[in-house]
């Protein structure tokens, strides 16, 4: 599309890839994508077998050793991460595409318009989105990756919306807007191409953000033994090393490792969050 | 005014910003003085090194750095100064309103807070006999002290520009340095400002001033001399109405031909401005740098001019402006 | 064919009033009923300081926001309250508009070619001359189409952008051009040959153009008309030369006196402080038994009093 050509000579491209943090966020995500990639191609068990003896440490045959039951925690831990990957992904979609259409339109629209929607935002924003997970969780007839992310995505949208929605308004009154009504553009390319595309980064980030939260929300779910019921996730290999006790037993490499992945995830999307706000604004760049 | 003491000597003054692309000389070989209670206009393009000037007088700081060249200010060479050093000077003896200074007033501030945090920036204290004084200058621009307790926001432009002349002129400093004091704001209160400038050169508040505008007519109402500024270099230097009814440098003449006056309609006269852009300071070669404009550009251009004195305390630097005669066409 | 002495545009009551806040509302006055012409050929200047509504005058001619009050009729008709994209998009093919900040008034993400392109794919203009039209356009405003299209809105200068938004808004042969403080932000070096520009195309064209300003001495410089605003009222009106020979309210006066000449230093023994202004104009409109505007002389009218609010 002629939009992503202009975005990528935009010197915010440059200073994004050239910033530490977001180097060092993006070197160590990738390896845990790919880890989710490669890691299930290379394995020799499957996540729900009994591939050998309980209990058991880290070793060449069981490079994460096993569980109490004696699966293999490394099978179980790429696989895990690969729908918890998934997840994310969903989940940050649905809550950035609903978030920006719903800010963008209340924003640049104002008026009656805009206090709809924010009053719908505002009610969700309200809800108390645990509870009301749980509730439905606990009543949906079965719980897999996909529909769990929905739900998330459909409840995480509300802080996406206010924030591109007070970005809509400020540019709409910029001048190249005005020039735009002028010249009878019709009111979608005006919201793509004048409003949407200047603050591309800012969807970006946002989606990072909501990446994030609906990976943080589904392992509270999976905590909660409201985990899928088929298939498997990170939270869900925690949440049994939990009930297992696996650390009290000295089973570290179940109880720790599935975690540490989860939270150096968590951490290395914080830094390209982060580096990325500096990449942006030009006022906290590194000279 | 002859005998008056010199209260800043400048002398081939350089000042660069050093940056990754190479040096910018935005200051490249000014060399003026200021006598006591004269208020010296300083005129040009955006670019042309006049806020320079103004930087570099009180805070060098990277990228701009000091490359050679004095700058005495009573004596005390401002450029060999410590930081310290020049601190103790601050707000005393130099003071400067910056340019945007109406942009650092947050509107959610009272003026009284607003004070004394700029007060404190200066490395003073704003106490009880600072305040008492603060409110018996409040006369002076006409303000009355229930401002105090307002809110940025609630006054005008000109109103807060008020404000900010009263406190750089608290302690009757020898040198008041007035940047763009008078763009940003509506024509009403411009004139209230360029003239409270002068009175307070005229009540011996301030000792005297450099009044840096790109408007020449307004600098003209109270200026006693005016300095041309071209790309970092002194064009001409003379009194105001020397400058503004016979000037001699081919861009101030251009300058003051291209200025819309009542009186001028487009169907009867054409009023031109100067064809081309200012040059890039940045590793700028030697030679006039007003030449690629110039209508009377000779191949000596090519060198640059060396200042000549036309009468007393009226410089210029162009090889040609003798052969010009005193038409104001240029 | 419309003769030069009928009005193309009458603006009759004009009045924009902007609210702010929900439980205690406050009203803000920004244009009270103002009401002019603009004429094929001539340029109307509508000069006024910052607050005094001469921007939101532009936008409600341009219509890019609604008056809360008042009409606007454009060749006789009543266009006030046309919506719709498609009747906005007929008034667009005759007024067009240029804007204070060349630098915001194009979209950084794209080339500038794309303001140019927007016009033929709206207007449906002929496509198959299109590079040569734009070419022409260009020219005409003394830029080099090869140098310039390929370029990004920073790469170019602010005068160059100013000249590009004139050529575009002249590739629909537009009767009216509103020209909203178009040089305030242009280098003084720059700016003469801007103006000139815009003032020679007018003229040749027989467009009617609007020009918003501050400067004083500009408007006395280009315009046939002036429009004096003070805070939302338009307090003078008629041909410049008489506005500015022989100003009659106490706000012109006041203007006037504020503008720094080269020919002659102000006066300072007389103390002029801008509050007492408002003062001053209400003590006049209170004065005044005649009510609205009064006809000093040919072509000249003053603001006696004010004339009621609406809500």
């Amino acid at each position: 599309m002629a939009v992503w050509q202009k975005i990528k000579n935009n010197e915010n491209i440059y200073y994004a890839l050239t910033n530490r943090k977001v180097q060092l966020g993006f070197s160590l995500f990738f390896l845990i994508f790919l880890l989710s990639i490669i890691g299930p191609m290379i394995t020799r068990y499957s996540y729900t077998e009994f591939a050998g003896p309980g209990n058991h440490p880290p070793s060449s045959d069981y490079w994460f050793g096993t569980t109490i039951q004696g699966r293999d925690v490394f099978t179980r831990t790429v696989f895990g991460l690969r729908s918890t990957i998934l997840v994310g992904f969903i989940g940050g979609v649905i809550a950035s595409f609903i978030g920006v259409i719903i800010g963008l339109v209340a924003g640049y629209k104002g008026g009656l318009v805009d206090e709809i929607l924010m009053m719908l935002t505002n009610v969700v924003l309200t809800f108390p989105t645990l509870a009301v997970l749980i509730i439905i969780a606990a009543y949906l007839p079965y719980r897999g990756i996909v529909n769990m992310a929905v739900l998330v995505g459909l409840t995480v949208w509300p802080w996406t919306a206010r924030a591109v929605r007070s970005q809509a308004m400020s540019l709409k009154s910029s001048g190249f807007v005005d020039l735009s009504r002028i010249s009878s553009n019709h009111i979608l390319r005006i919201l793509f191409e004048d409003i949407a595309a200047n603050m591309f980064s800012y969807i970006f980030m946002v989606f990072i953000l909501q990446f994030m939260g609906t990976i943080l929300a589904t392992v509270g779910l999976e905590f909660l033994g409201l985990g899928p019921t088929r298939g498997i996730s990170l939270g869900l290999i925690m949440q049994n090393a939990v009930n297992w006790n696996a650390l009290e037993l000295g089973m570290w490499w179940w109880g720790i490792i599935p975690g540490l992945l989860l939270t150096i995830m968590i951490v290395s999307l914080y830094f390209i969050n982060t580096g990325l706000d500096e990449a942006f604004n030009p006022k906290l760049r590194e000279f | 005014m002859e005998d008056s003491e010199a209260v800043l000597e400048i002398s081939d003054l350089k000042t660069y910003y050093r940056v990754m692309k190479g040096d910018v000389k935005a200051v490249d070989g000014l060399n003026f003085t200021i006598k006591r209670r004269e208020i010296l206009g300083v005129v040009g393009e955006s670019g042309c090194g006049k806020s320079t000037l103004a930087y570099s007088l009180i805070s060098l700081d990277k990228p701009l750095q000091h490359i050679s060249g004095e700058a005495r200010l009573l004596g005390q060479d401002l450029m060999q100064l410590s930081k310290k050093e020049k601190r103790k000077l601050k707000l005393k003896n130099i003071s400067i309103i910056p340019q945007y200074a109406l942009d650092a007033f947050s509107p959610t501030k009272k003026i009284k807070t607003f004070i004394k945090d700029l007060v404190k920036q200066h490395g003073r204290r704003a106490d009880r006999d600072f305040m008492n004084k603060v409110k018996e200058r409040f006369q002076i621009v006409n303000l009355s002290t229930s401002v105090l307790n307002r809110y940025a926001m609630e006054l005008s432009g000109g109103m807060k520009q008020r404000v900010v002349m009263l406190i750089s002129s608290m302690l009757n400093p020898d040198l008041l340095i007035a940047d763009e004091i008078t763009s940003a704001l509506d024509v009403t209160s411009q004139r209230y400002v360029t003239t409270l400038l002068a009175d307070l050169r005229d009540e011996g508040i301030i000792g005297s001033a450099i009044f840096i505008s790109h408007d020449l007519a307004t600098l003209y109402q109270i200026a006693d001399r005016i300095l041309v500024m071209y790309a970092g270099r002194l064009a001409e230097l003379g009194g105001a109405d020397e400058i503004v009814h016979n000037p001699r440098h081919p861009y101030s003449r251009a300058l003051i031909s291209s200025l819309p006056r009542v009186g001028i309609q487009h169907k009867d006269r054409r009023l031109t401005g100067i064809k081309g852009t200012p040059p890039d300071l940045t590793d700028i070669e030697e030679g006039c740098r007003f030449r690629f404009r110039c209508q009377h550009r000779t191949s000596e251009c090519d060198a640059s001019p060396e200042m000549d004195q036309i009468q007393q305390r009226h410089y210029i630097r162009c090889w040609n402006y003798k052969s010009l005669g005193s038409d104001q066409n240029a | 064919m419309r003769k030069n002495n009928e009005p193309i545009l009458e603006a009759k009551d004009l009045t924009k009033i902007y609210s702010s806040g929900i439980i205690n509302k406050e009203y803000t006055v920004a244009v009270n009923n103002a009401s002019f012409e603009l004429y094929p050929g001539k340029v109307t200047s509508l000069v006024g300081e910052s607050g005094s509504g001469k921007t939101t005058i532009g936008r409600l001619i341009l219509k890019l926001t609604e008056p809360n009050s008042g009409k606007i009729l454009f060749k006789e008709e009543d266009i006030t309250d046309i919506e719709g994209r498609s009747s906005k998009k007929d008034y667009y093919r005759q007024i067009q508009g240029v804007f204070q900040d060349p630098f915001s008034s194009f979209n950084p993400l794209f080339k500038i070619n794309r303001v140019f392109d927007m016009v033929f794919r709206e207007f449906e203009l002929e496509a198959e001359n299109k590079e040569e039209l734009i070419s022409q356009s260009l020219q005409e405003v003394n830029l080099n189409p090869e140098r310039i299209l390929d370029k990004y809105p920073h790469q170019l200068s602010g005068g160059q952008l100013q000249r590009l938004l004139i050529a575009r808004a002249l590739l629909l042969d537009v009767d009216i051009l509103v020209a909203d403080e178009i040089i305030s932000m242009l280098d003084a070096s720059t700016r003469m040959g801007v103006l000139n520009l815009l003032v020679d195309i007018c003229r040749d064209k027989g467009l009617a153009v609007l020009f918003i300003t501050h400067d004083l001495n500009l408007g006395y410089y280009l315009s046939d008309d002036t429009l004096i605003l003070h805070e939302g009222n338009l307090v003078e009106r008629g041909a410049t030369t008489k506005v500015y020979e022989n100003p009659r309210h106490p706000y012109t006066q006041m203007l006037f006196e504020s503008v720094p000449d080269i020919e002659e230093k102000w006066d300072r023994s007389e103390e002029f402080i801008p509050e007492q202004i408002t003062e001053v104009v209400e003590e006049f409109y209170q004065n005044n038994r005649e009510e609205g505007y009064k006809e000093v002389e040919e072509n000249h009218y003053v603001l006696m009093s004010l004339p009621d609010n609406i809500g």
